[in-house]
C-alpha cells in the first residue's frame, strides 16, 4: 500500500507533448510508472514513441479516461491554459489530478479549487506549483527524482520539491511509503491535513515526516489535527526561521507578514501537539532515525 | 506586487470607485503647483508601501500652496519604516462625517476570498480585530460566483452599515469586487472608506496586491513597478529571471528549490552564531532545472554583492544532475574571471554526485571548497566569512 498512487494506478499526462511533459513523462515511465496516455486536443489521435513506449494523445480528459481507465492525470499545461485543463479533468471525473504547473494565477486556482468543492469533490487535487508524489517502487506522478530513495514505511509531506528529495536522501536506508509535494501556493488542493489523514489510514506507513515553510497557518492547523487524530510518531522541520517579515521567499505563499506565518509560531505548535521538530534538515532526520530504529 | 495609494486609487477610478482627485509630486515646487490647481485646502501623504503613515508624520494639512510646499519639503526624504519618501499626494481636504472600513483577500485557510468590513475604520484595522472582533464582519466569497448586488447586500448588513448608505456602500463594494478580479488582485483595501457631510461615500485610501503570476494577462501592470525603488541587485536578478532577495548579511547563498534555500538561510544563520554572527546576504533560488547558464547568472549577481564575504552554493540534484551543476559553476568561474574574488564552498548531493564533485576536483579551482554535508558547508562558508568580516 501506499498513498494516492500505488502499482494499479492508471497515469495520463495533460500537456505531455510540451517540452516539459515529454521530459516528465519520461522520466516518470522509466521508473515504472504506468503511463496509459496524454491529452491534448490538437494532436488527438496522434501516438508518441518514448524511448519505445508508444503512447496515445486523446482529445480530451473523458476521452483518455474511457479509453484507458485512467485514474490519476499529471499537468503539465502551462500558466494560462491550467485552469481549463484542471476543470476538465475534474469534470470528467478522474479521481486524482496533479498539477505541477508553477505560476498559476491564484484567482485560477481559487476557481478550480471552488469547482471541485462545488462538484463534490470527486477529485482528489493536488497543487499547484508542487512536485507531484512518488510511492517508490509503484508509481511516480511528477518530478521527483525516482532514484533518490526505494521502498519503506516513513510517509513524507512537504510543501517544498527540494526539501522533499533532501529529506528523501537523508532517510534513504529506510525507504518511503509514499513522499508527497504538496506545493507551495497561497492556494492548493491537498493540505498536509489531507496527507496526515491518508498516512494515518495507511497500513504500510509506520511513521510521518512533515516539511512545512513560513506563509499562512497550514503547520498550526495541521499541528490541531495531529493532537486530535495521529497515533503514528510525527517528526517536522519548518524552513524560514530566519526568513525576514514582508519579503516572499521564493514560493508565492512563502510570506511573512505580521505576527502570522513565522517558522517559530508553527514549530512551537507542532511541539504542543507531541511532534518532534528538527532545527535543520539533518536533525529532523535524525529524529525520525532514532523512531524507525525502535519501530523497526 | 504591492501598489502606492495613489496607484491603488488609479485603479479603483478606472473601476468606477468613488475617490477624490489627486496628483502626484517628486518636489516641493511640484506639490506646490497642485495645490495651486485645487485653489482649496489639501492634503499632502507620503506615499510608501507601509502601515502608519500618519503616526510617523507622512500625512499632513496644508491650507495655502505656500504651506504645501513646506509640508511637501518635509515629508519627501522621510524615512518611514525603512521605506524612504519619494513621492507625495496632494489631494483636496475632505470633511469627513463617518470612516468605515473594507478589504477583499485571500483566504488560505479556506481556500477562497473573503469580505471584511466594519463601521469602525480609520484605526489599525488589526487592533480592531484584537479587541473588538465582533465590530469586524468577515463574510467569505465564492470564487465562482463572486460578489453580485446581492451578495454585496450581505456584506453590508453583515457589518451593519447605517441604512442611509447602505445603498450606496454596495455599490462600491461591488465596484471593488470588479476591481478585485478584473486586476487579479490578492488584496484591495480601503481604509478609511468614508461617508462625507453631504452623505457620499469615497474611497480615501486605497491599498491593492496584485499577483504577479497574473501578469502575463495585464501587461499594463508592468508600468507599475516602481523601478526606482527596486533594489538594484534583485531588478538586476529580476532581468535574468531569477528568484533572488537580498538580505543583510554576508554569506551569499545561492541553492535549488525555495523549500532548500530557505532552509540554507537557516542553516547558515546557526552557523553564523558560532562565526561572529555573520548571516546570510540574501535568497537566491536558481530552481529545481538550473543549467550552466543560470549557476553563472547566479553567481554573478551575489559575487557583485559588496557585502558578501563568502558564498555557498547548496544544490540537491534532483532533476539538474550534479555534474551539469559543476560544470556551470567551473563555466561561471571562467567567465567571471578575475571579478570573482569570494571563496565559495559548495556542496552537492543527489543525481550523479561522484561525477559533480570530480569535476570540481579537477578543475582545482582555488577559490572553491567542497564540503559533503549542508551543515558542515553551512559552517565553513560562515567561518570564510567572519575571516573577511
Amino acid at each position: 500500500m501506499a498513498i494516492f498512487i500505488t502499482k494499479d494506478s492508471k497515469v495520463i499526462v495533460q500537456g505531455m507533448t510540451g517540452a516539459e511533459g515529454t521530459k516528465h513523462t519520461k522520466r516518470m515511465l522509466a521508473s515504472g510508472t504506468n503511463i496509459v496516455g496524454g491529452v491534448n486536443p490538437r494532436k488527438a489521435g496522434e501516438k508518441v514513441d518514448f524511448d519505445g513506449n508508444v503512447l496515445p494523445v486523446f482529445g480530451s480528459v473523458a476521452e483518455a479516461m474511457s479509453a484507458t481507465g485512467a485514474d490519476v492525470t499529471v499537468i503539465f499545461v502551462p500558466p494560462a491554459f491550467a485552469k481549463a485543463a484542471v476543470i476538465e479533468a475534474i469534470d470528467a471525473g478522474i479521481g486524482l489530478a496533479v498539477v505541477i504547473t508553477e505560476g498559476i494565477p491564484v484567482h485560477d486556482t481559487a476557481a478550480f479549487w471552488a469547482h471541485a468543492v462545488a462538484t463534490g469533490n470527486k477529485t482528489r487535487v493536488i497543487g499547484p506549483n508542487c512536485p507531484g508524489l512518488i510511492s517508490p517502487g509503484q508509481s511516480n506522478a511528477g518530478i521527483i527524482p525516482a532514484n533518490i530513495s526505494g521502498a519503506g514505511k516513513i510517509g513524507l509531506v512537504s510543501k517544498s520539491g527540494t526539501l522533499t528529495y533532501q529529506m528523501m536522501f537523508e532517510l534513504r536506508d529506510f525507504g518511503f511509503s509514499t513522499a508527497i509535494g504538496i506545493g507551495g501556493d497561497p492556494i492548493i488542493g491537498t493540505t498536509h491535513i489531507d496527507a496526515l489523514a491518508a498516512f494515518e489510514a495507511d497500513p504500510e506507513t509506520a511513521a510521518i515526516v512533515m516539511i512545512g515553510e513560513i506563509g499562512g497557518d497550514a503547520e498550526e492547523r495541521a499541528a490541531a489535527y495531529i493532537k486530535e487524530n495521529v497515533t503514528k510518531p510525527v517528526v517536522g522541520y519548518v524552513a524560514g526561521f530566519t526568513a525576514p517579515e514582508g519579503k516572499t521567499m521564493g514560493h508565492a505563499g512563502a510570506i511573512v507578514s505580521g505576527s502570522a506565518g513565522t517558522a517559530q509560531a508553527k514549530k512551537e505548535a507542532l511541539e504542543a501537539a507531541g511532534v518532534k521538530v528538527g532545527k535543520t534538515p539533518s536533525e529532523t532526520a535524525g529524529l525520525m532515525r532514532e523512531i524507525m530504529k525502535t519501530i523497526g | 506586487m504591492d501598489l502606492y495609494e495613489y496607484q491603488a486609487k488609479d485603479l479603483f477610478a478606472a473601476h468606477d470607485v468613488p475617490v477624490l482627485p489627486g496628483d502626484v509630486a517628486t518636489t516641493p515646487a511640484e506639490a506646490k503647483a497642485i495645490a495651486e490647481r485645487f485653489g482649496q485646502t489639501v492634503v499632502v501623504k507620503a506615499q510608501v508601501k507601509t502601515g502608519g503613515r500618519g503616526k510617523a508624520g507622512g500625512v499632513k494639512l496644508a491650507e495655502t500652496p505656500d504651506e504645501t510646499e513646506v509640508k511637501a519639503e518635509a515629508i519627501l526624504g522621510l524615512d518611514i519604516k525603512g521605506h524612504i519618501v519619494h513621492r507625495v499626494l496632494v489631494t483636496p481636504a475632505s470633511d469627513i462625517a463617518e470612516e468605515y472600513y473594507f478589504s477583499f483577500l485571500l483566504d488560505r485557510a479556506n481556500r477562497t476570498f473573503l469580505a471584511m468590513a466594519s463601521v469602525e475604520g480609520g484605526m489599525d484595522i488589526e487592533e480592531v480585530a484584537a479587541t473588538k472582533p465582533e465590530a469586524l464582519a468577515k463574510v467569505p466569497v465564492d470564487a465562482i460566483t463572486g460578489v453580485d448586488r446581492a451578495k454585496a447586500d450581505e456584506i453590508v448588513a453583515a457589518a451593519k452599515f447605517p441604512a442611509e448608505v447602505a445603498d450606496q456602500v454596495a455599490d462600491v463594494i461591488v465596484k471593488l469586487w470588479e476591481t478585485f478580479v478584473s486586476e487579479d488582485a490578492t488584496l484591495v483595501e480601503v481604509n478609511p472608506l468614508v461617508r462625507d457631510p453631504e452623505g457620499k461615500i469615497v474611497a480615501l485610501d486605497g491599498k491593492v496586491t496584485l499577483d504577479e503570476n497574473a501578469s502575463f494577462r495585464h501587461p499594463g501592470h508592468e508600468a507599475l513597478v516602481d523601478k526606482q525603488a527596486e533594489d538594484p541587485l534583485e531588478a538586476k536578478a529580476k532581468a535574468k529571471g531569477l528568484n533572488y532577495v537580498k538580505l543583510d548579511g554576508q554569506v551569499g547563498i545561492i541553492g535549488n528549490g525555495a523549500g532548500l534555500v530557505m532552509s540554507t538561510l537557516d542553516v547558515v544563520a546557526y552557523a553564523g552564531e558560532k562565526h561572529k554572527g555573520v548571516k546570510p546576504a540574501n535568497f537566491l533560488d536558481i530552481g529545481g532545472g538550473a543549467s550552466a547558464e543560470v549557476m553563472a547568472n547566479g553567481l554573478d549577481i551575489i559575487l557583485h554583492d559588496p557585502d558578501v564575504r563568502s558564498v555557498f552554493v547548496n544544490v540537491f540534484g534532483g532533476i539538474t544532475a550534479c555534474d551539469a551543476v559543476a560544470n556551470g559553476i567551473v563555466a561561471a568561474l571562467g567567465i567571471l574571471g578575475d571579478e570573482a574574488k569570494k571563496p565559495l564552498v559548495v556542496r552537492l548531493d543527489g543525481n550523479n554526485v561522484e561525477e559533480g564533485r570530480r569535476i570540481l576536483a579537477e578543475a582545482n579551482h582555488p577559490l572553491v571548497t567542497v564540503v559533503d554535508t549542508m551543515d558542515n558547508a553551512a559552517d565553513k562558508a560562515a567561518e570564510l566569512a567572519a575571516a573577511g568580516v
